[in-house]
């Protein structure tokens, strides 16, 4: 049984090595396939459901893909606001720092991202650029991470004697909708904004491209972003998006795509706890408006602070 | 060892006269319209209700009940002074307008406060000195922004968004429409706004002033109505954006029913902030702070500290100095200048507050009420304050809106942290410590959007205000406060 489906599929991570070895039939090694599991509190769960979906091109099966439950995403959750005290309190050059790591890491592992992009369906071309583009949307964002506050914190003149300032403060728990044909960059366009700005996320993955944004959790992790701070669920939509708008202990929901019923429905479950909705709609994530601060502001809160000058 | 004794006892030696403040120059007609299209009209159903002083449960005056037909009146008015004048008028000139009713509500400071104190039953030395003079700063700060908006948004440009919908609520009459119709005016937009049923007078004398002033009309529409005439706004098709400043349970409605449009919103909710107490403060001063923070306004405030939090080796100390403050409050007619706490809003309020006083008890709180005489008429509650609840007690979890504290004792600093946090809310908290890196410590973890420290209750019109949570969404005040009125391109 094995046999045949490592012959007869082209699983994740075989088809390049396959070409590469020249299709001596006799003397051709059997590629090691890779499971795409889930990326939750820096660990690589299955759905506890158990549930899954075949990922398919061409007529074949290139991964059973976690289709993630209401339980998996509930569980992301707690991971990421376990994570979220020390995150917000991470410094800003740390945060940067990471970010700017897990730009090298995706550097140093950019040929498994084109080869999974390609077995996905996207042209080679276009795989690559997707790629570089990804590194350097990390190395933007990195670079924000200790200048933002700069730009979007206030000294208030006010008329009292007083001292007062607002300053930005992540918003918490970020839940993200990632877009459907955008699969690792236009995920990390909206995860880097989240996480630069010390919020932690559980972003749900494209359904028909997801097999970077797993990979991803393993550059994540080579970068010492600490576990549960993103986590990534591979899975359906139309099944999840409520929930993610719907959880209590959720603070804020970026949904890229919306057709105007999730949306709707994503609005009305999240005024249970005022939730913050971030909709975002058709951008170019190639497109130079498609990375600036003010993405990261979406998901950040403004603190007043107060105090008296005086003896 | 004995406590020296703080009290103050000042009813034992000699008794206030009383000093009301005019009321002879503040003229409130007999009957209100709404204010559509820079006139004064009558509902379409001619529907009218009353609105009464809470001091004496006496009617002021009678105001136009809108209607869905009127809210489409006022909408439609908007939209034409959009669209023919407003966003086409240069942006300083928009802002000179905002600068002449700056003026004028100044020149006029007197008569709004003392309507306002009439109507909502708050003191006159509080509508005085704060509400109307902080309102006037309010447009005279926004006035200058009207043209200088490109600064505002580094690397944007800002675009106004059109018709907006405001709903505020009756605890600051003025000052709540101040803060909504400033802002929406400076970036290029026009407003519909609804005052709250209770309190609608002083937003109906801003309409005159605004007409005075030469505002031009449609500019500004102000129609009267309770929760329906809300709802009628909240739904109109041709609205851009609603500001709502009011309950958590009206703003998640309100939400719902934005569900599905592309209307923008900002919501200014509840709140339950803790007022954090280090032994290490300067107690008489974190007293005064525990005052001013739930007895202001008749504790009828969103942020207000309605929550207390004092360290344990201090708490008898603190209560104690706390019990003996409360007796100097002279609760009472609230158009006397020596009033500190006026008169309940309206009937259902006090009953509302009564109700909690009842659930607190009932849920083995201890309350302690200071031993003022209260009028006969009127809507009327004593300074109250609750030992011996826990965290779970309803009267330490939900908005009161009365001048009801609750108190709660803690030892470390994480308890007073996970103590002050452990609520659905974020609006604001206050911290009294003499230690400057307690401070910081505590006001960067407080989950909220305006921390006072070594003070309580301090607004200006600089100073961006909102909540996290389920305190609201969107900032009110300062620079932050113009993004809830612009789309940035």
């Amino acid at each position: 049984m094995a046999a045949r489906a490592g012959k007869r599929s082209g699983r994740a991570g075989e088809t390049s090595k396959r070409r590469a070895n020249g299709g001596n039939g006799a003397e051709q090694r059997l590629p090691v396939a890779k499971t795409y599991k889930l990326y939750v509190d820096g660990k690589f769960p299955r759905s506890e459901s158990g549930r899954y979906y075949p990922l398919e091109r061409g007529g074949r099966v290139i991964a059973n893909v976690c289709r993630a439950s209401r339980k998996d995403f509930r569980d992301a959750v707690v991971a990421a606001r376990n994570a979220a005290a020390a995150w917000s309190q991470a410094s800003a050059y740390l945060r940067g720092q990471m970010l700017y790591r897990a730009a090298e890491m995706l550097e140093g592992r950019s040929e498994q991202f084109v080869a999974e992009l390609v077995l996905q369906g996207v042209a080679p071309n276009r795989a690559s650029a997707e790629v570089t583009a990804t590194i350097e949307r990390l190395v933007y964002y990195a670079g924000w991470a200790d200048k933002y506050q700069q730009v979007f914190s206030s000294v208030n003149p006010v008329a009292t004697p007083h001292f007062n300032f607002s300053v930005l403060e992540p918003t918490g728990v970020v839940a993200i909708i990632a877009p459907e044909a955008s699969g690792l960059l236009g995920l990390v366009s909206n995860v880097a904004p989240a996480i630069a700005g010390g919020n932690t996320c559980v972003v749900l993955a494209s359904r028909s491209l997801p097999l970077t944004a797993v990979s991803l959790g393993e550059v994540l992790q080579a970068s010492d972003v600490p576990a549960g701070v993103v986590n990534v669920l591979t899975g359906w939509r139309e099944e999840l998006a409520e929930q993610f708008a719907s959880h209590m202990d959720v603070n804020a929901v970026v949904c890229c795509d919306a057709d105007p019923d999730i949306a709707r429905r994503l609005q009305l479950a999240a005024a249970d706890n005022i939730k913050r909705v971030v909709l975002r709609a058709k951008l170019d994530w190639y497109a130079d408006e498609s990375q600036n601060p003010y993405l990261i502001r979406d998901t950040q809160e403004t603190k007043t602070t107060w105090h008296p000058i005086g003896a | 060892m004995a406590r020296p004794d703080s009290s103050l006892r000042f009813d034992t030696t000699w008794q206030y006269a009383p000093a009301p403040e005019s009321t002879d120059h503040a003229r409130i007609d007999p009957q209100y319209g709404l204010f559509i299209d820079g006139e004064f009209v009558a509902a379409r159903k001619r529907k009218t209700f009353e609105t009464i002083n809470p001091a004496t449960a006496k009617p002021l005056a009678r105001v136009a009940h809108a209607d869905a037909s009127d809210v489409d009146r006022a909408v439609a008015a908007a939209r034409r002074a959009w669209q023919r004048s407003w966003s086409k008028l240069r942006p300083a000139e928009r802002g000179k307008y905002l600068y002449r009713i700056a003026r004028a509500l100044q020149e006029r400071a007197r008569e709004f406060a003392v309507i306002e104190t009439l109507d909502g039953g708050k003191p006159i030395r509080e509508s005085r000195d704060v509400d109307v003079p902080l309102a006037a700063a309010h447009f005279f700060y926004y006035a200058g922004w009207a043209d200088k908006l490109d600064y505002a948004f580094p690397g944007r440009r800002a675009r106004p968004l059109g018709v907006a919908g405001q709903i505020i609520p009756w605890n600051f009459p003025l000052l709540m429409a101040a803060w909504k119709i400033a802002p929406a005016l400076a970036c290029g937009n026009t407003v519909v706004l609804k005052p709250a049923e209770t309190t609608p007078l002083t937003a109906l004398k801003l309409a005159e002033l605004m007409r005075d002033v030469g505002l031009p009309p449609g500019v500004v529409n102000i129609i009267t109505g309770a929760g329906e005439t809300g709802a009628a706004l909240v739904d109109h098709p041709d609205v851009d954006k609603i500001a709502f400043t009011g309950s958590t349970e009206v703003g998640r409605l309100i939400k719902r029913r934005l569900a599905g449009t592309a209307k923008h919103y900002t919501l200014e909710l509840g709140g339950k902030a803790a007022n954090v107490i280090f032994a290490d403060a300067a107690i008489d001063q974190a007293v005064e702070g525990i005052v001013d923070g739930i007895f202001f306004n008749q504790g009828h405030v969103c942020c207000a500290g309605s929550r207390l939090l004092v360290q344990e080796s201090v708490a008898e100390e603190v209560v104690a100095k706390l019990k003996d403050r409360m007796e100097t409050l002279i609760v009472g007619d609230p158009i006397d200048k020596n009033t500190d706490i006026g008169a309940i809003n309206s009937a259902a309020q006090l009953a509302k507050i009564e109700e909690y006083l009842a659930i607190g008890q009932a849920e083995g709180g201890e309350m302690h009420q200071s031993s003022c005489a209260v009028p006969g008429a009127g809507y009327w509650c004593r300074p109250t304050l609750f030992t011996g609840v826990s965290q779970s007690s309803r009267v330490v979890q939900e908005e009161i809106f009365g001048p009801v504290l609750a108190i709660q004792t803690f030892r470390t600093f994480q308890e007073a942290l996970d103590k002050a946090n452990n609520t659905p809310y974020g609006l604001s908290g206050g911290v009294w410590t003499d230690k400057g890196a307690k401070i910081f410590r505590m006001t960067r973890a407080i989950r909220a959007g305006v921390v006072w420290a070594n003070t309580f209750n301090k607004f200006d019109p600089t100073a961006p205000f909102g909540g996290y949570k389920e305190s609201g969404i969107g900032r009110e005040g300062g620079l932050h406060g113009l993004d809830a009125y612009v789309e940035l391109v």
